[in-house]
């Protein structure tokens, strides 16, 4: 039986000026769990999932054919709006990057620039979104200070929270331990395991370990082509092409 | 001792001697105005205008060009900073990096930035006559405003295009639309360096004399119309050290040292207002 699905990436092609970096990509994302695009450095992961936010048009030259739908709508169709579409999804980056407000600031920001002006309210939201990141305790008494003066691993928390306050269906997350101590990395992975009953999480990894204990479902990349999808397990135990039982085995990285 | 030794050792010197001739520039520059100027400070020279036979060394001050260059600058730098803010957040945020719109217009600012000022004045008094109008504060503002607009767009590019591209990432990725962005996270982000080139931008402006002598003219009363004439401080400076007389010459060295004092309460005041808002930086 199929998953449900709300991301449906149909002949996804991307270039970055000749370079043709994602080749002919169609996949089906399941809902509501983990899903972890492995694949050596340079494959086109952090493309593929900057694909789904539309943050690939940022890149300068860039072309992109084939389409990405999310719930039944081309978000590479012109006519859309690109602000609802990210709005579907909240982004967390290999490094974390508080914007530079205060904490509180941080995390109102997103309701605030989608209509929310009550106090109350967004009072509620912060700490709502603080405590689901796991977050709250550590910086309720200081909601007002800098959101640069937390550690880093606090900083990635506290972008989860931002990304959360939108309310989205789906979580992008790019490397996003790499900066972090094992310590702070626990938490997100942590955090992770207990959004996916409620979240599509994507993430992109290449600590393999960290995709085994993460995954219910991998997309395997190598050279911008998508070699092998599936669950977790049948992926990992028995994959079905050469390529990913090498790069599985550490033979090509 | 071996070669490398005595190469480091001599390039070191070299470092040591130029730093020290540039602190010793700026510490011979205010030692001369304030020892000159000094003796001549009176509190008069603050309080009133030139009264009749003040360049020939009778009483009065310089308050008709005290206000006017703050007049003038400072409408010039607002002015100035209303034109260059879209322009910066331009080339940061909407054009393609590097792309050939990007680096012709930084080509333009940077042509314009050499320009010399009396250019701009000449330039100034020329649309001036064309439009039909006389010398006067406003003429004067808007010259200085096109004098100064290359430096601040440059410094305030200089700025902007330093802010992290992920932390514009990150604000896209709540939803925000490239304007809320630049409004909310790059014009906070880089408040400290905006504030740098809006006083660098005012410092020119306020000290250039070439580009006022034709547009802003000058005039002994206390400027209080955008449409009449206005003295500067640069000018007022030139005419007494242009005098025969000794005790106005000295009063030019006086002014000198108001001049300066301006330019130095106005950067710390900024500096410790703006500290208030720029705690919040991602370093
Ligand atoms: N902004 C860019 N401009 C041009 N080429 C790019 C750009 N970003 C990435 N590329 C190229 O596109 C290819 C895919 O890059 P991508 O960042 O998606 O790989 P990745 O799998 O995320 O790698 P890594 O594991 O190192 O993060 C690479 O060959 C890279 O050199
Ligand atoms: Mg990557």
């Amino acid at each position: 039986m199929e998953p449900e699905t709300h991301i449906r990436v149909k002949n996804l092609n991307v270039y970055y000026g000749k370079d043709h970096v994602l080749r002919d990509v169609s996949i089906n994302i399941p809902d509501k769990r983990v899903i972890v695009i492995i694949g050596p450095s340079g494959c086109g992961k952090t493309t593929l999932l900057r694909s789904f936010n539309r943050l690939v048009d940022t890149v300068d030259g860039v072309r992109v054919s084939g389409e990405v739908m999310v719930d039944e709508e081309n978000i590479f169709d012109p006519h859309v709006e690109l602000t609802h579409i990210r709005k579907k999804m909240g982004l967390l980056s290999q490094t974390p990057y508080p914007l530079p407000m205060s904490i509180y600031d941080n995390v109102a920001y997103g309701p605030r620039l989608h209509g929310i002006k009550d106090k109350k309210k967004l009072n509620s939201v912060v700490e709502h979104y603080l405590k689901i990141a796991g977050l709250w305790e550590e910086v309720k008494d200081k909601l007002h200070t800098p959101a640069t003066q937390v550690s880093i691993g606090q900083q990635q928390r506290l972008c989860l929270a931002r990304g959360l306050a939108v309310e989205p269906e789906i979580i992008l997350a790019d490397e996003p331990t790499s900066a972090l101590d094992p310590k702070s990395s626990r938490h997100i992975e942590e955090s992770f395991l207990r959004l996916k009953k409620d979240y599509t999480i994507i993430v992109v990894t290449h600590i393999l370990r960290q995709a085994r204990r993460l995954a219910d479902y991998v997309i395997f990349l190598y050279c911008g082509e998508l070699i092998e999808h599936g669950p977790a397990r049948q992926v990992f135990e028995s994959p079905r092409e050469k390529m990913t039982r090498e790069y599985i085995q550490g033979v090509i990285s | 001792m071996d070669r490398r030794r005595i190469e480091e050792n001599i390039f070191k010197g070299l470092m040591i001697v130029s730093t020290i001739a540039l602190c010793l520039i700026l510490v011979l520059i205010v030692a001369a105005i304030t020892f000159k100027g000094l003796p001549s400070m009176r509190l008069s020279m603050i309080t009133q205008t030139p009264k009749g036979g003040f360049y020939l060394g009778k009483e009065g001050g310089i308050l008709n060009a005290i206000l006017g260059s703050i007049y003038l600058a400072g409408g010039a730098t607002i002015l100035a900073l209303f034109l260059a803010l879209p322009v910066v957040l331009y080339l940061n945020l909407y054009a393609r990096r590097n792309g050939s719109i990007v680096r012709l217009v930084r080509f333009c600012l940077d042509v314009l930035w050499g320009i010399p000022s009396i250019v701009y004045g000449a330039f100034g008094f020329t649309i001036m006559l064309f439009f039909g109008l006389r010398a006067s504060l406003l003429g004067g503002i808007i010259t200085v405003a096109l004098l100064i607009l290359p430096i601040m767009c440059r410094a305030m590019d200089e700025v902007f295009s330093m802010v992290p591209r992920g932390l514009l990432e990150a604000s896209y990725a709540v939803g925000a639309t490239r304007w809320e962005t630049a409004l909310k996270v790059v014009v906070r982000q880089g408040l400290p360096g905006m504030i740098t080139a809006v006083l660098i931008a005012f410092g020119r402006g306020i000290g250039d004399a070439a580009s006022v002598i034709f547009t802003a003219g000058f005039s002994d009363a206390v400027p209080n119309s955008l449409f009449r004439p206005a003295a500067t401080l640069p000018l007022a400076i030139f005419f007494q050290l242009g005098t025969p007389f000794p005790q106005v010459q000295n009063r030019a060295y006086a002014s000198a040292f108001i001049l300066t004092m301006i330019i130095l309460f106005i950067s710390i005041t900024t500096r410790i207002v703006s500290r208030k808002y720029t705690r919040h930086i991602i370093k």
